[in-house]
Order: structure tokens, then C-alpha cells, then sequence
């Protein structure tokens, strides 16, 4: 079944090649509005990769998951928990339908970031179809291999642009013991220097936000370790605490109804970024999420003065290039690699910035 | 490939000059015969010249004049890579990177420490000390080992099923290009846009830029931390034990095994109380909150005789957890005193293949008379089997290497990979034909060409030509399927 699948795949890839057609890819269509808006014109195709799905392999006892790119991300996390495992970097869904191969190809993470890792972290091996047609494999099922280049990761947020993603091997871990989360009510200087403190504390912490004037504290581990914790942090412990950071990961709090633009800033814990939006604050104070109409230019600024990057990461702006500027040399790097794995810019061309 | 000629050899010479002190410049064959291998000693090499640049701008220009004149650089750290991923070139230039030694600025707040790359990678630890921090990443010769040579190899070490290994403990590196270009990669921030060139950087092993300097991500130090050794009198009874701890939920901060070879040689050098008469020993550190490490003591020592452990010992205090590790840390160099050379492998596999391949093992060490000594890290299935062998003996590092081999093709066929931590070099490219096709060898080759287009950073290392895997065919025929069968044979 896969293989005719993989089959099926590589011919598409193939005759776009032979046509000089480009493909969007697209798993469960959650994600679509992430990433630069691609050309619609008549040499567009879609290129479905929700056939290919299941789950290829998974040994607990192995802490490893191998599934095709289009199995729902939902079946994943519901397999794991069966067996008190779970993805630790908290894939955003963004929609009932998300896959496995829509979230590395997006390579977003969730609250657990700064404590666990990120998607890309977790990633263990790839198996894709590059532009040219060519099914390959990297990395493999092991949690150490160092064995040529790290394509796999470099597949981690590469939007679909270096290649289709077949298969994803990915490590998982235990799901804690116990989870808990504290609420104190504090200013936003306040909370942006508990976090630092926290932060840098052997707590056993699996996340810190901040929104509306409050501190979240989510402590995740044995129940002994949780519970000592839970008296050194103080506040409130949140009821429904799993509502909460559901609704954050998939922007469903009210936070996020709002008719302007979201920015998402990726900058150092010590940033303080000086607007007059309120935002929420994330991993510890290393992610902003903001509603503003300011130009690309203030708000990239913003970000960057501080030693971050800021991404467009909704509007209503079709035009608009969605990622931060890169470095002409660093530039030409993506160039080459896209040259070098999709050379005639078939793979979701644009998505990323516009001339990949 | 270079076709620089002596006559541009001598022209580089000329211009070197210009661009270094005297004392940068290390050209007689006293000065440069200490370069002459890394840590895989069977390797020898002495380089044209070594340069030790001492700033990024000489770095720079140094890169700058061998591209010009076409002259192959090959970066060092502090030359404990173990795969002669530094091995010189007798018509290239040496890059040292040793008097890059200073940690530039430690940042608590933001849990990061930029450093340069000649900083060793335990001087990252004691300088975070006073902040309560710590650099995760430990490989066995973190006491001399440099973080950049980490970065160029992925490296491991004890602690990494809990922590990880480089990739996932570094936020930025800066690079020279072969070109000259000084570039940024990743950034202080969590993520940076575009393609993970991070990731890419990291285990690349000197062939994409030169890296001088790394911003390493710190963590708070575990409240408590504890090891328990587990005496088996089964070397399978161990390996199932592993399988347990995990499968109850637990990640231990290190899990590490030895068979009784490496038991009585760590024993000899360390005098670790290790016991002496057990066919493997497990070591089990467990860290974080008091209460935390307390409660997964007690369940882990209760699974590990539930699962045949003949004597259990937890440490009480640091000096004797210390003291329990110093003989699973000095493993290499007790092996070194029990026999003229030793061979040290480095494959992974998937846990659960460990009876299969212990068993191979047995079988090959007795087929090729050539004894070994197994440790392990196994919490994450990577093996390091040390092959005892006597190189004044002639042909027997022949049949070393080719045991050696056999080994590590074993690992590919149970599914895992040829190196987990120590890297390819020049040591495992035959290997490589083995765990790739040549189309994955084509993508790792168009890989170099986009930061490297002419090779010459670190050449005929990591990535075999696609001709020698088909020279080197008939050696690997698998399920009698011949490897990269659309290539010419000669």
C-alpha cells in the first residue's frame, strides 16, 4: 500500500519535472495560512499527501515513532498516551485535520520548548522526495548518529521547499507523572523577571507564558518534586490548567480574536521588547506573540535590536514576505541548497521567501 | 578536488607570512610533527604547515589565500577526535584553533555562554559554576577536548539520553567561509528563519566553514544526583534491564554499561570498587529535585533486582558518585594498559538488538582472534566495542580495521548507524558506502559544493566519492544485492 503510495508521490514530482508545473503541498490544510501566499496560476497543482499515512513503527520501550507524513497528528498523540508517551515539543494542530509531516515541515513548538526541546530537536530521521523525483533517506530510528549531513533537521522548518517528506522517526518521552499549573497575578516586569529567575532554577518547569496580568507556571515531573514546587512557586493553582495551554498552543484563547496582524517574535529570554501592544509572552520570555498594525520594518526592529527575528505569522496581506530578511551570504547558502535539492523550483516555491 | 601545485604552495608560504606573526607559523618537521594525527593515533599524517591564528580577521585572510590559491585547509581543536577528522594533509595547511581559548561572556539570564572554539568544553562547566549553570554535553574527554571540535562533530557523551547531544545544547555558531565571509548562524533566540543551518553546521566535521565562535545554551544544575551500579551475572539480563528502566517512565540522566573485560581494565586503573567478577555492570544516574531523585532511587533499585541484579550500590555523597564514574570515564585509557593498541568503534544501535549484536561480536572476536572490551552507552544504544590489538604485530591492525568494519556494518544491518558520536573522518568513509545509497551520497556531496564549491575544506574526509563505494562493491554485498550497481566498476 505505502510503497504504491511513495510510488504514486514520486511520479506527481516526476511529471511536474517533465511539465514544468509547480506542487503545493498539502497534508491536513491547517497550516495553510503559515508561510509566504504562493502563486495560484494555472501551472499550480495541489499534491495531497494525506494518502500516505499510518504509523510505520513504534516501540515504546525504544522511545521512537516512525510515521508516513500525512498520518494525522491526532492518531500519533492518541497512540502515545496510550502508552504514557507523548510528543514533547507540543505541535500546534491549528485545525482537526494537522499531520505529522505539516508539523516538521512547519517545525512550530509549543510552551514545552525551552524545557524539552523543539520539533526540530526530536527529529531522528527522514525519508523524502527531493525535486528531482529521488526518494531518499537520513538519519534513521537511533537517538545518536552522526553519519553524514544532519538533512533530517534541515527538513525542521524547510516548509516543504527542500523536499516532500515521506516518513518522520521521532523521539518521544514519558509523560510526566504529574502536571500542575500555578497562577500569580504580577506586572508584566515583574513576571519577565520571575521567569528569568525560574528559569534558571532546577524547578521542574514545562512552561512559562505570560497574558493579562498573569504568570503561568506549569510544573511537570514526579509527584513529590511537583508538589514541592508547587509551594516554592506560590499563587493559585489553575483549574482546567490543560484548557489553558490547549488554548494557547492553538490560538483559540481570546487573546487571539483580533482583526489585526499576529506577529510571532523569537528573541533571547533577557529581551524587553518596548511596545505598547500587550502580548503574550511564551517560552520564558524567548517568545512574543503580538497584534499590531505597525509597518514590517518597526516591528522586524523591534525583534532584532533585541538579538531576534520576527514572523508575519497572520494576516490578511497576501503580498507580504512572511519571514525576516536573511544575510546575503546566508542567503546564498539557501540558494544553493534549493538549488541543489529542488533545482527547478517545483517543491512549494516561495512559501519561505519568495525566490526559494 | 585541488590541483594547487608547489608552485602555489610556495606563493601561500609568501603571504602566510605576510598575514601572521612568526610565531603562527609552523613549517619545520620538529614543529609540525605533534599534528601529525588526532586521537585515532593509527592515522599519520604530517601537515605542509600549521597556522595558528590568533584573530577572526586572520582567519579570514588565511582562508582568503588558500582559496586563491587553491590550497586545502584542514581546521583542529585540540585534536581528541577519534575518527581522523583532522588528520593533515601533506600538501595542505593546518588550521589550529588553539589560541582561541577565552570564554567571552557568560549570560545567566539568558542561560547561554558565548565562547570561542578553543575553549574545552569542561572549562564551559567550571566557568558557569558560580551561576549555578552547567554545559550538558560530556564527552569522556571533555578534561581536553574543545567545543569547537564538538560542534564539528555532534559530540555525545553520558549524559545525552537525558540531555542531548551538541545540536540540541548550542544556539549559534560564528563561521568563515572558505571565501573568507564571517558569517552568523542561528542567533541568541530560541529560532531563527530560514533553513537550520545550525543543525546542518553541527556534526559536519570541518567540511562546510570554520567555526570561531559558539554560543552554547547553559542548564541550571540538578539539585541532587545520584548513580546506582547494578553487578549482573548476564550480559543480556543487563541490557534487558535498560529496557525496563525506560519502559517504567524513567529517563535516567546517564545509563551506561560494561562488559567484564572493561570492568577489570576500568578496575586496575581506577580502583572504582567495581565489581570485578561481574559479567556486566550497569551504572544508572538519575538528577533533578531531592524529592525527585529520591522517589526514581528507590523504584530503579527495586526494578533492577527485580530484573537478576546480583549486588547493588547507590552513591551517598558526591565524592562517591564521583568515584563510580571516574572508572566508567578512564574505560579508553584503562584499556590502553591491558594491551599494546586498542580500537575503539563507535556504532548505534536500536536497544533492543543489543543481545544480537553482543553475540556477532563474540563470534568475530574469536574468528579473528583479536579480543574486545565493550562499553556502552546504553540507554541510547551506542556502542563502543574496544578491539585489543598489538600494531607491531604485522597485519594486525589490517585485521583490526576489518573487524572493526564487520562491526559496524552489523549495526547498519540491525538497523542503526556506523557512528553515534565520534564522526566518519577518514576512519568509517568505507562504511558510509554501506549506510547510504549513492543518491543520499550525491545530496551530502551537493551539501559541501553549496558552502564549498572548489573542496577544499577538510578534503577526502566524511563523504566517500561515489567511485570509491563502487570500488569498493564487491566487499558489501547484501541480500545479494550489489551496492550502487549503476556505477562503473574498475
Amino acid at each position: 500500500m505505502s510503497s504504491n503510495r511513495t510510488q504514486e508521490l514520486q511520479d506527481r514530482i516526476r511529471a511536474a519535472v517533465n511539465n514544468k508545473s509547480m506542487l503545493q503541498i498539502v497534508g491536513g490544510n491547517s497550516k495553510h495560512f503559515y508561510g509566504n501566499t504562493t502563486s495560484q496560476s494555472a501551472k499550480s497543482e495541489v499534491l495531497e499527501t494525506r494518502i500516505h499515512q499510518g504509523v510505520v513503527s513504534y516501540e515504546p520501550s525504544e522511545l521512537v515513532i516512525t510515521a508516513r507524513a500525512g498520518t494525522p497528528l491526532k492518531e500519533i498523540e492518541v497512540l502515545l498516551a496510550e502508552n504514557n508517551q507523548m510528543l514533547p515539543f507540543e505541535p500546534p494542530h491549528y485545525g482537526e485535520h494537522a499531520t505529522l509531516g505539516g508539523a516538521i515541515a512547519t517545525g512550530l513548538s509549543g510552551s514545552r520548548r525551552p524545557f524539552t526541546g523543539s520539533a526540530r530537536d526530536f527529529v531522528l530521521g527522514v525519508r523524502i522526495i527531493s525535486g528531482k523525483g529521488e526518494v531518499m533517506s537520513f538519519g534513521g530510528q537511533v537517538m545518536k548518529n552522526v553519519a553524514g549531513y544532519d538533512v533530517s533537521r534541515l527538513m525542521v522548518g524547510a516548509l516543504g521547499t527542500l523536499g516532500l517528506l515521506l516518513e518522520v522517526s521521532i523521539k518521544v518521552l514519558p509523560r510526566p507523572q504529574q502536571e500542575i499549573t500555578q497562577c500569580i497575578a504580577v506586572s508584566r516586569q515583574e513576571a519577565l523577571k520571575t521567569m528569568q529567575t525560574l528559569n534558571q532554577s532546577s524547578q521542574p518547569l514545562s512552561a512559562l507564558a505570560y497574558e493579562g496580568e498573569k504568570l503561568y507556571v506549569r510544573l511537570s515531573g514526579a509527584a513529590s518534586a511537583v508538589t514541592s514546587a508547587q509551594k516554592e512557586v506560590g499563587g493559585e493553582t489553575l483549574i482546567h490548567a490543560d484548557n489553558f495551554w490547549q488554548q494557547l498552543n492553538e490560538q483559540s484563547h481570546p487573546f487571539f480574536e483580533s482583526d489585526k496582524p499576529l506577529w510571532r517574535l523569537s528573541v533571547p529570554y533577557v529581551a524587553e521588547i518596548d511596545s505598547n501592544e500587550q502580548p503574550f509572552i511564551d517560552w520564558a520570555g524567548a517568545l512574543y506573540w503580538l497584534h499590531s498594525d505597525k509597518s514590517t520594518e518597526e516591528i522586524q526592529q523591534l525583534a532584532s535590536e533585541q538579538g531576534g527575528a520576527a514572523t508575519l505569522f497572520k494576516t490578511p496581506d497576501q503580498k507580504q514576505e512572511r519571514f525576516a530578511p536573511l544575510q546575503a551570504k546566508i542567503k546564498q547558502l539557501h540558494v544553493n541548497l534549493k538549488m541543489r535539492f529542488d533545482p527547478y523550483g517545483i517543491l512549494n516555491f516561495g512559501r519561505l521567501y519568495s525566490d526559494l | 578536488m585541488t590541483s594547487a601545485t608547489k608552485a602555489n604552495r610556495e606563493s601561500l608560504r609568501k603571504q602566510l607570512h605576510q598575514v601572521l606573526p612568526k610565531t603562527s607559523i609552523l613549517e619545520t618537521e620538529e614543529e609540525t610533527h605533534p599534528y601529525e594525527c588526532d586521537g585515532l593515533t593509527a592515522y599519520q599524517q604530517k601537515p605542509w604547515i600549521v597556522v595558528l591564528p590568533e584573530t577572526i580577521e586572520q582567519v579570514q585572510n588565511i582562508l582568503i589565500l588558500c582559496y586563491n590559491e587553491g590550497v586545502p585547509v584542514v581546521a583542529r581543536g585540540a585534536g581528541t577526535g577519534l575518527s581522523g577528522g583532522a588528520l593533515p594533509l601533506a600538501n595542505g595547511v593546518l588550521l589550529s584553533l588553539a589560541k582561541f581559548n577565552s570564554i567571552l561572556n557568560i549570560n545567566p539570564a539568558n542561560r547561554s555562554a558565548v565562547v570561542q572554539p578553543g575553549v574545552r568544553n569542561l572549562a564551559i562547566s567550571q566557568a558557569a559554576e558560580e551561576f549555578n549553570l552547567y554545559y550538558a554535553p560530556d564527552p569522556s574527554s571533555q578534561i581536553a577536548c574543545t567545543i569547537g571540535g564538538n560542534v564539528a562533530e555532534n559530540a555525545g557523551g553520558v549524559h545525552c539520553l537525558k540531555y542531548g547531544l551538541t545540536v540540541h545544547n548550542i544556539l549559534q555558531l560564528k563561521i568563515v567561509t572558505m571565501d573568507g565571509e564571517l558569517i552568523s548562524i542561528g542567533s541568541q533566540a530560541l529560532d531563527t528563519p530560514g533553513y537550520d543551518l545550525l543543525a546542518l553546521m553541527t556534526g559536519s566535521e570541518g567540511m562546510l566553514g570554520v567555526i570561531v565562535e559558539v554560543t552554547v545554551k547553559l542548564l541550571p544544575r540538578p539539585e541532587q544526583a545520584q548513580v546506582i551500579l547494578a553487578a549482573f551475572d548476564n550480559v543480556v539480563k543487563a541490557g534487558e534491564a535498560v529496557g525496563a528502566i525506560i519502559a517504567e517512565g524513567i529517563i535516567p540522566a546517564g545509563l551506561e554499561m560494561m562488559d567484564n573485560p572493561a570492568i577489570r581494565a576500568a578496575e586496575d586503573y581506577a580502583h572504582a570498587d567495581y565489581p570485578v567478577d561481574a559479567e556486566a555492570i550497569l551504572l544508572c544516574e538519575l538528577d533533578g529535585s531531592h524529592e525527585e531523585v529520591n522517589e526514581q532511587i528507590t523504584l530503579v533499585e527495586n526494578l533492577l533486582t527485580k530484573k537478576g541484579a546480583v549486588s547493588l550500590r547507590t552513591s551517598c555523597n558526591e565524592a562517591e558518585r564521583l568515584k563510580i564514574w571516574l572508572g566508567r570515564k578512564s574505560a579508553f585509557p584503562a584499556v590502553g594498559r591491558i594491551s599494546p593498541d586498542y580500537y575503539c568503534m563507535d556504532g548505534t544501535i536500536p536497544r533492543k538488538q543489543l543481545p544480537f549484536i553482543l553475540k556477532k561480536i563474540s563470534e568475530l572476536s574469536a574468528e579473528y582472534g583479536l579480543l574486545v572490551a565493550n562499553v556502552f552507552h546504553a540507554g541510547d544504544g551506542n556502542l563502543h566495542p574496544l578491539i585489543l590489538y598489538d600494531a607491531n604485530i604485522k597485519g594486525e591492525l589490517e585485521r583490526t580495521e576489518e573487524f572493526g568494519g564487520k562491526i559496524l556494518e552489523l549495526c547498519v544491518e540491525a538497523g542503526g548507524t556506523i557512528t553515534g558520536e565520534h564522526g566518519v573522518g577518514k576512519e568509517k568513509i568505507d562504511q558510509m558506502c554501506v549506510q547510504f545509497k549513492s543518491l543520499e551520497l550525491q545530496i551530502f556531496h551537493d551539501i559541501k559544493h553549496s558552502f564549498d564549491p572548489q573542496e577544499l575544506l577538510n578534503p577526502g574526509k566524511a563523504v566517500p566519492s561515489l567511485h570509491r563505494c563502487a570500488e569498493l562493491g564487491g566487499m558489501h554485498v547484501h541480500d545479494g544485492l550489489l551496492s550502487h550497481p549503476e556505477l562503473e566498476r574498475f
